[in-house]
């Protein structure tokens, strides 16, 4: 794999670019694997790459029903924070937001982490209280964050409307390190970085059946043949249920859709990410010019990867009373992803009833921040069984009533 | 957008009317079950990729709860009946296999 660098445009350029290699290969599927990741998303890559970084297990496939990163990965609103209230979670998602700020430089990619600056809106008394509390957590648990005014919210964000009517701006937790990222370039960054490991990263690669020995799993059937490994990787999100069933086993998740919207591009207008969980809805501004706007998932099971029309009425109703502003802009695009919901709002990330079948979901409507510290701690689940990282995350939580309650949190999506 | 018709009420009306309320004929269980019951009952959902049997409250309307027959992959809605019963009616059942051939209810635990 040739490095990308200023040096590499700049000889590029002195050759009308035709010395571009392609970021990854595109393998026919081998007979059999070390190890098999099923779901080419920001987490299934990202478990293959710590793989062979951390552990030096190289011979791995990822494998993808539809294109790599064509799931959540390239459908979300790329926020990052990590300022979660109970310690686990403030773990890995501190972890991931750190691996974020050198991850282009570690893949030789440029992800466009830009540290921006995550706010959440406190616009109620409980939710004072509430951000008040996650501040306290937060400052025990070595993640910068802070409680601020709100004069301090309208100096950061001018075009806010404070005043209410129905729902004044009373305060808001603030991140300054939080941020966003380019959601494609983390998907395409770490495939090019397995791929140049010596991985295969399979494409319209659909797994359809789970084959099963004695209590444990010993390969996979595929449209493209069957394929052995011994160890099993399940990081599908919205299909988590549909996979465990071929496996044999229930989980705690339902898919339901969750939307998202751009607007047409406008100049630059708001630097940071505003998110504001009692009304629903969050906005952010993309380096190409679009408002970024989300709000909460539907009520009901659902595969289609569309959503209901006025879950995303509600979202903008809202968010006009916010960024009054915003009235004027047309919607450009509108899209839905499924996402993978547990009762605790936190994700699983553990051990399966099959030996040695991993399984890492449920990361919901707030995973995209999530994806290197969980590929960090997953990939050290599948290689040595247990992770401190994940320990908390385990299928077994449920049963032993070990809830990890982020309900609070993330009371909106993300 | 799905329009769902009330069994109780017999109100017909899209989606914004009613409240969904998840899955349908979990079997309860209470004191004196085994652990494995009752986490099988709170926890393991089925969720699946195709037909679902799920409860729904007609919220702005009679207030009443019922049950809906739904595809989670197209959103059809095979038909709605009444909560007061532990499977599905005949003719729902049915319908279903005449749109989804091979498909069998299962019992759900
Ligand atoms: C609209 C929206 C907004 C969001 N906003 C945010 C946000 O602002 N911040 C944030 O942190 N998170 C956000 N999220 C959540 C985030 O996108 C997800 O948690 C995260 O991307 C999940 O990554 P993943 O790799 O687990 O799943 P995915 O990216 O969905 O990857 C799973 C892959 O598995 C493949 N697959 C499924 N079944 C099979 C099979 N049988 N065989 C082979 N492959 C299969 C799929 O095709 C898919 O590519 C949002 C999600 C949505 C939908
Ligand atoms: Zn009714």
């Amino acid at each position: 794999m040739k490095r990308y660098s200023a040096f590499a445009v700049a000889r590029e350029a002195l050759r009308n670019h035709m010395g571009w290699e392609r970021a990854w290969a595109s393998p026919e599927p081998k007979k059999k694997y070390d190890v098999i990741i099923i779901g080419a998303g920001g987490h299934g890559l990202a478990t293959a790459y710590y793989l062979g970084r951390n552990f030096g297990i190289t011979n791995v496939a990822v494998l993808e029903k539809g294109w790599l990163g064509g799931g959540n990965t390239g459908r979300n609103t790329t926020i990052i924070r990590s300022n979660y209230l109970q310690d686990p979670s403030a773990a890995i998602y501190e972890k991931s937001r750190s691996l974020y700020e050198t991850l282009s430089q570690d893949l030789n990619y440029n992800i466009m982490y830009s540290p921006r600056g995550v706010m959440m809106l406190a616009q109620t008394q409980h939710e004072v209280r509430g951000y008040e509390r996650t501040a306290h957590a937060n400052a025990l648990q070595g993640v910068a964050t802070e409680f601020i005014s709100p004069s301090r919210v309208k100096e950061l964000v001018p075009i806010i409307n404070i005043d209410g009517p129905r729902y004044p701006v009373l305060g808001a937790l603030w991140q300054a390190r939080a941020g966003t990222a380019r959601h494609d370039a983390v998907a395409w960054g770490y495939a090019r970085a397995c791929s140049a490991m010596g991985m295969d990263i399979i494409q319209k690669c659909e797994v359809t059946g789970i084959t099963r020995e004695a209590g444990r799993v010993t390969g996979v059937t595929t449209n493209r043949g069957d394929i052995a490994c011994d160890k099993l990787g399940i990081v599908v999100a919205g299909h988590s249920g549909h996979l465990a069933d071929m496996a044999g086993f229930r989980l705690p998740i339902e898919s339901v859709a969750l939307q998202a919207l751009v607007s047409e591009p406008i100049k630059p207008c708001m630097d940071v990410v505003v998110m504001a969980n009692t009304v629903h809805g969050y906005m952010s501004q993309s380096d190409k010019g679009e408002m970024v706007i989300g709000g909460g998932a539907d009520g009901y099971n659902n595969y289609t990867q569309r959503g209901s029309f006025h879950h995303i009425e509600e979202t903008v109703r809202a968010l006009v009373e916010t960024f009054p502003m915003i009235a004027r802009l047309k919607m450009l695009r509108q899209w839905g992803g499924i996402v993978d919901m547990t009762g605790d709002r936190s994700p699983i990330l553990s051990r399966t009833p099959l030996e040695n079948c991993f399984i890492n979901c449920g990361w919901g409507t707030g995973g995209f921040k999530a994806i290197p510290g969980s590929g960090w701690g997953f990939a050290e689940l599948m290689a040595k069984g247990h992770s401190p990282l994940c320990d908390a995350f385990s299928l077994n939580r449920f049963r032993e009533g070990r809830f990890i309650d982020e309900s609070v949190a993330a009371g909106v999506a993300h | 957008m799905l329009i769902l018709t009330c069994p109780c009420c017999g109100v017909t009306a899209e989606e914004t009317e009613f409240h969904p309320g998840g899955e349908a004929h979990l079997t309860r269980y209470g004191p004196g079950s085994s652990d494995d019951e009752f986490h099988g009952y709170l926890f393991e959902k089925v969720n699946p990729k195709g037909v679902h049997f799920e409860r729904w409250r007609h919220a702005n309307g009679c207030g009443k709860w019922f049950h809906a027959a739904r595809c989670t992959v197209t959103l059809e809605v095979f038909g709605t009946y009444s909560a007061q019963t532990t499977e599905p009616p005949q003719h729902i059942k049915d319908k279903i296999s005449a749109k989804r051939p091979g498909w069998s209810w299962r019992e759900f635990a």
